[in-house]
């Protein structure tokens, strides 16, 4: 059992196999983290840098605890505060982390793209934190985890991604991921935040009516409005979108049908979702962050032996 | 291929084991089993069978451990994780390890270090179906074993439970 690849980059250039691997492993790396001590010394031998270039609370601390938790030695690195103020490059800035024998490398970049570029010229497995507004592998894969822990499977599952799917580099990698597993996928959000041609690119359903795809579907995934990559201005206020595509209780009791509802975080409460969705019963947001940690555990297993050791 | 064991004496083995065990531990209030993942969990299936008709009235703890995250050959070749299941605790407890063959050791090794996150055991033992002598890398023995054999390195004994049979290739 090996996945195909050295790096993850993206959802895109995995197989099904790869995916069901990963999913498989950290169902096992999930016990682990129910035992008393909640550590297992598979990577004593690995040193993985986080590199941050763009801010992050839950990936970032998701990551840093599934490397400890495999016994990694981990380096943590944010671009803020150090020399890529003084103008060093990215790949001079890894290089040189690397020159210190650092075998992993977990980066998230604002630039799409970043990831396999450096790919490209370093010896290291890089792992996908997170790049622009291109893909979130692993959120992809933990919210595949969480949704097949809740519903059971994937295939023929209805699955509605609601908001800024323009931005969001984890709408991107839910739909390959979800269209690989054989789920339903929809869309759902302004047509100012939905991009033109992604119904023909990805066979998937387009919604501009919230409560039409909310009756449509079993799993409601709910996207953050990505304020910070939005450089125009493509909804009138934030009231205004909060009417026409929060997801508020009363929308929910009006479709009287139970749905689970997923967020991957940070929660803008009042914007796309109502506090009251999001603290309730039918939403799996803690299960997805405490999912989160069991299924990076698995990557970082899973890639760890990809390099060459002597 | 050579017959180690047929279904016969397949049989009178795990009933040996299981009274073997309650030989030792006469109360059987403190004692814990658990079968390696992943040949060995036939075993103990089949001994905490045994010991459930030998003493119907008794609850004797049992699980299920993996030890792939445990394992020193990592570097070598990744292995599928399997399940573990061990939904009580061992402190201070008597824990039997159960696997099919003991070979170099090194399963047993790593048992022993995965066995310790759940807590500290009283003392553990180890019972195997099959114990290949002389070929051993680590200082480990069985406490209670099926079968002593000798085979040679580039032999193989397989314990086939579907045909309830154990034979050396």
């Amino acid at each position: 059992m090996q996945l195909s690849t050295k790096h993850l980059l993206g959802i895109k250039d995995l197989h099904l196999r790869d995916i069901e691997l990963i999913l498989s492993t950290a169902t096992q790396f999930k016990e682990v983290l129910q035992r008393p001590i909640k550590k297992v010394p598979s990577l004593r031998d690995t040193t993985i840098v986080n590199l941050f270039y763009e801010n992050s609370t839950r990936t970032r601390i998701s990551f840093e605890l599934a490397e400890k938790r495999l016994s990694a030695d981990t380096l943590n690195f944010s671009a803020s505060g150090s020399s890529v103020s003084k103008g060093e490059t990215l790949l001079d800035t890894v290089n040189n982390i690397l020159s210190m024998k650092v075998d992993m490398v977990v980066m998230r970049h604002s630039a799409s793209g970043a990831p396999h570029f450096l790919s490209k010229h370093i010896p290291a497995a890089i792992i996908n934190a997170g790049d622009g507004i291109n893909e979130h592998p692993t959120q992809a894969l933990l919210d595949a985890f969480s949704i097949k822990e809740k519903c059971g499977s994937l295939k023929g599952k209805k699955i509605v991604l609601v908001g800024d799917i323009m931005h969001s580099r984890v709408a991107l990698s839910n739909i390959y991921l979800l269209k690989k597993a054989g789920a339903e996928v929809m869309v759902a959000g302004p047509p100012t935040l939905i991009p033109k041609y992604i119904r023909e690119a990805f066979d998937i359903r387009v919604e501009y009516n919230l409560k039409k795809a909310l009756l449509w579907c079993d799993v409601a995934n709910v996207l953050r409005i990505q304020l910070e990559r939005q450089n125009q201005v493509l909804f009138s206020s934030l009231r205004e979108y909060n009417l026409a595509y929060g997801v508020s209780r009363k929308l929910l009791e009006s479709i009287n049908k139970e749905i689970v509802i997923l967020h991957p975080g940070p929660v803008n409460r009042g914007v796309e979702i109502d506090s009251d969705v999001a603290d309730s019963k039918q939403s799996i947001i803690l299960q997805q962050v405490e999912n989160g940690v069991a299924v990076r555990m698995a990557v970082l297993y899973l890639l760890s032996n990809k390099q060459n050791f002597n | 291929m050579k017959t180690i064991l047929d279904k016969y004496q397949l049989q009178i083995t795990i009933e040996r084991l299981a009274y073997q065990l309650i030989e030792n531990y006469s109360d059987l209030s403190s004692l814990v089993i658990i079968g390696i993942q992943p040949r060995g969990i036939y075993l103990s299936d089949k001994i905490f069978e045994q010991l459930k008709k030998i003493v119907p009235d008794k609850v004797i703890p049992y699980g299920k451990m993996d030890i792939t995250f445990y394992r020193d050959d990592i570097r070598k070749e990744l292995h599928s994780p399997n399940q573990t299941n061990i939904s009580f605790s061992i402190e201070d407890k008597n824990v039997v390890l159960i696997d099919d063959v003991l070979y170099t050791g090194r399963t047993i090794r790593a048992a022993l270090d995965a066995l310790l996150a759940f807590g500290r055991p009283k003392k553990v033992e180890l019972c195997v179906l099959i114990n290949r002598r002389y070929s051993r890398q680590l200082p480990i023995q069985p406490d209670y074993c099926g079968k002593a054999i000798d085979s040679l390195i580039s032999q193989k004994v397989k314990v086939e439970w579907d045909k309830e049979h154990v034979v050396l290739y």
